[in-house]
């Protein structure tokens, strides 16, 4: 038995202690918006919130999420309408979008601790997330634009 | 013949109604299932329904694999029939190949950019006959002359009396009238949204977790499946200890399969530790014999000695026997892999009676046909519900993960989901052929070419796939090098078939993604050669290939070509025609002293004929961009004893945010024929990446990947 706070939600699941958080969030709790992209944190495309800093959920073992706060795509924000999610639809980023759960989750913890990141930190931030479409570009300005809706305080 | 005139004056507004019609492809079909026997629905054919409430429903069929068709095909549909787009439903397409297949290769499909280019005249035409008959009925109903009503959106209107009824209040009046055959489509000017920027429909539920990928199937009493296979390609199971794996928790069955041993469990975790504790003694067969060096030699070999004749204009050996200044050069590109984001996956379920297969599919015609092929059912019993695609890149048109499924489900009883993992998609794909290319020109006195040869070495995807007939040029081998578009008197083209048995795919613009790369490469050899400018020399045989020379004048124009540069920076340029459009690049690069490569900005035209959705005209351009970065500066698959030696994205890395370039896509609109999209993007940027690279370093590279060693300052 694990227990852990996904989503704001408190979750008891009868897991074994290494399995990978992302199969718990994926399979036990059926919140199939964390994606399995290389299960060896190389591609970001599961990347959750534990406890507001951004990992990797294929390389996390559930244990290591007992009695912390995990959050998904799907927590992000009660109607899709964090200011990534806004600006992501404004700048019309995902293409496939198998990615983005991942990317957005990666770009919100970077917003959260830099609000106005520069181009140089969200290299740092993103480059840990593959996008195989090669939406790079619309990525790095969606950020932008949504630190300037954050700062705008409309939230 | 009003249609002919009207057609002939879309012509002129700009817009080519396209290939489809020159070929003659089916009418839209009146449904005759039980969607169109339902009262209060209005489905004039396989395209869109309508019911009493004004609700359109708009089939798409083209699978969303990124490339927005779920959102270009109801813009297209929505702009005939006249209703506003954010009001209607759109549901991806069963696989019915008698109702949706696509019209031109006749196939339930999807590969070679063919979504907008293939159907724009027959969904336009089948929605403007709807359209027309939603005012017949009104006209009728109202007993006026059909002349004098029109529409406005989801409703048709006599403006005279100022009568109006809705598309809703319609449909039953509309179900009883005869399909038109020829009728009247809108003129380019009253388009609301064909050529305008509209946003993707498929953002919310992908930016929120909720967008139902392959992986993200679930289905009552499901199990998932991970299957062991052969690390040689084309190896068998000579045996398997499954007893240990049988121990694990949540292990459910262990059962041999065509790919090799599933292991059914609980979850896809307690069936990754069932395969780890299982034993498979394999027979490997002919194909662990193969190796990338063994591969290399004999490409070198073969290119020694006379290929089969692709093209032959005037007589190139005599022309290069007569010397002046002959230039000579090899090419050589890798094995790639497709390595989609989501892993090769699907899930399926079988009854007696009937098989229903979820699936991330390019193919669901082909998916429907392994079903049956499979389970001894007739296609109808066959259902396919075509998921998202987590990418696709021409990988997901395969059969190979369907057959897992397929063939697990029925072993077991009960419904399954086989999931593979990163490493089962990079060592068990469908790779691009390596090639290999010898080069030899010769230039005239004025520093022309006036004989050009080029022998190309390598698989053929087609002949392996039994589409082309072994002995014959394989026409996806050849495309872009015995088509290409340089006016050189004296041409010939040879190639040379060497299989050994590695499977190959369609990626991402096939022959043209490797060899836009030696063409445009080779022809800036000569004009470097010839001490001309690469740009000018290109322009100068383009004489024959305007649309090349369109594209090619746009990129040059937007990058301010021939200005001058920070130092240190060089510029490369290269044009290439793929799948029915024409794309140029411009590439501005600095190399550092240790040989690392930056690419600083791409500025890329592309002339499509027409843009549907112009803002995902660019977005394709973005893309292809970065996949072609992606292979120029790390794509190699290497073979060793048969095996893949790759097997993460450690060791075949992709393109990452910090090395994006600047992308500048430019769009040409010439009113040509609708051309595609997703692959033409790709092709010219390895070559103008490369071409800038000698434009800054006087180094050519000649093999993908490019290798920075060679590119260090000594």
């Amino acid at each position: 038995m694990v227990s852990l706070t996904v989503n704001g939600k408190a979750q008891r699941v009868d897991v074994q202690p290494e399995m990978p958080l992302l199969w718990v969030l994926r399979e036990t709790l059926g919140l199939t918006g964390t994606k399995y992209g290389c299960g060896m944190a190389l591609c970001g495309a599961c990347t959750v919130h534990l406890d507001g800093a951004p990992v990797r959920a294929c390389v996390t073992p559930a244990s290591a999420a007992a009695g912390k706060r995990v959050t998904t795509i799907e927590g992000l924000s009660d109607k899709g309408d964090h200011p990534l999610q806004r600006a992501w639809t404004e700048v019309d980023v995902p293409q496939c979008g198998y990615c983005q759960p991942g990317q957005i989750m990666s770009a919100a913890a970077l917003l959260a601790s830099k609000p106005s990141p520069t181009d140089a930190d969200i290299d740092a931030a993103m480059a840990g997330n593959i996008c195989r479409c090669g939406t790079y570009q619309r990525i790095r300005a969606a950020i932008h634009q949504a630190a300037a809706l954050q700062k705008g305080g409309a939230r | 013949m009003k249609t002919l005139v009207s057609r002939r004056a879309l012509l002129k507004g700009g817009l080519a109604v396209g290939a489809g019609l020159t070929i003659g492809f089916p009418l839209p079909r009146r449904r005759s299932d039980a969607l169109a026997q339902t009262p209060g629905v209005f489905a004039p054919n396989q395209w869109l329904r309508i019911d009493r409430d004004g609700v359109v429903t708009i089939t798409n069929s083209v699978p969303e694999m990124g490339q927005g068709s779920l959102t270009t095909t109801p813009m297209i549909i929505a702009d005939e029939l006249d209703v506003d787009l954010d009001r209607v439903r759109v549901e991806q397409a069963p696989a019915n190949p008698a109702l949706f297949k696509n019209p031109v290769t006749g196939a339930q499909s999807y590969g070679g950019s063919r979504g907008v280019r293939d159907h724009l005249a027959m969904w336009r035409k089948a929605a403007a006959g709807a359209r027309e008959m939603l005012m017949q009925a009104a006209a009728n109903e109202w007993g006026v002359p059909v002349e004098s009503v029109e529409t406005e959106p989801s409703a048709v209107v006599h403006k005279p009396t100022g009568r109006r009824l809705l598309y809703g209040q319609l449909v039953d009046r509309a179900q009883q009238l005869p399909v038109p055959q020829d009728p009247k489509l809108k003129t380019p000017d009253k388009f609301r949204y064909i050529g305008k920027h509209v946003h993707r429909r498929d953002t919310p539920e992908k930016i929120t977790g909720r967008g139902i990928y392959g992986v993200d199937v679930v289905v009552p009493g499901m199990l998932v499946a991970s299957i062991e296979r052969c690390p040689v390609f084309g190896g068998k199971v000579k045996s398997f200890d499954a007893t240990a794996a049988k121990q694990v928790k949540g292990v459910k069955h262990i059962v041999q399969v065509s790919n090799g041993i599933a292991v059914v469990a609980d979850g896809f975790w307690s069936a990754s530790q069932g395969r780890k504790a299982l034993r498979v003694t394999w027979d490997e067969g002919p194909t662990a014999q193969v190796s990338s060096a063994m591969i290399t030699r004999e490409y070198e070999a073969a290119a020694r000695q006379p290929g089969q004749v692709a093209r032959n204009d005037g007589d190139a050996e005599k022309a290069l026997a007569a010397g002046g200044r002959v230039h000579e050069a090899v090419y050589q590109v890798p094995f790639l892999e497709h390595a989609c984001m989501e892993p090769m996956n699907a899930t399926a379920q079988v009854t007696p009676d009937a098989c229903v297969i979820w699936a991330p599919t390019q193919n669901p015609g082909g998916t429907q046909a392994t079903g049956a092929r499979l389970t001894g059912l007739p296609p109808e019993k066959v259902t396919v519900h075509t998921t998202l695609l987590g990418g696709g890149f021409g990988r997901r048109g395969e059969q190979d993960f369907i057959v897992d499924a397929v063939e697990t489900a029925k072993a077991v009883g009960a419904p399954v989901k086989v999931m593979w993992t990163r490493e089962d998609d990079l060592t068990h794909g469908f790779y691009r052929p390596a090639t290999y290319n010898l080069f030899r020109a010769a230039l005239d006195a004025n520093g022309m070419p006036a004989a050009w040869f080029t022998r190309m070495v390598g698989p053929g995807i087609l002949i392996q796939k039994g589409r082309a007939k072994a002995g014959e040029i394989d026409a996806a081998a050849v495309e872009a090098v015995r088509n290409m578009p340089y006016d050189v008197p004296n041409l010939r083209i040879e190639w040379t078939n060497k299989d050994f048995g590695i499977p190959l795919g369609f990626w991402r613009s096939v022959g043209p993604s490797q060899n836009g790369f030696i063409i445009e490469s080779f022809i800036d050899e000569l004009a470097h050669l010839a001490g001309k400018d690469p740009y000018e020399y290109r322009r100068a045989l383009l004489g024959k290939s305007p649309r090349h020379k369109g594209v090619l004048e746009l990129a040059a124009t937007k990058a301010n070509w021939g200005a001058p540069l920070p130092s240190g920076r060089g510029r490369g340029i290269a044009v290439v025609f793929s799948y029915g459009s024409y794309a140029a690049t411009v590439a501005e690069v600095s190399v550092a002293p240790d040989g690392a490569v930056r690419v600083h900005r791409l500025v890329a035209a592309i002339d499509p004929g027409i843009a549907v959705n112009p803002d995902q005209v660019k977005a394709q351009m973005e893309g292809g961009a970065v996949y072609a970065l992606t292979a120029a500066f790390y794509g190699r698959i290497t073979i060793d004893r048969g095996r893949v030696q790759q097997s993460n994205f450690h060791d075949y890395p992709m393109l990452r945010i910090n090395e994006m370039p600047v992308v500048e896509p430019h769009i040409l609109d010439s009113g040509e024929a609708p051309g595609g999209l997703g692959e033409p993007g790709v092709p010219s940027v390895a070559p103008a990446v490369c071409n800038a690279i000698y434009a800054v370093t006087g180094k050519r590279v000649r093999t993908l990947p490019i290798d920075r060693a060679q590119l260090k300052r000594a």
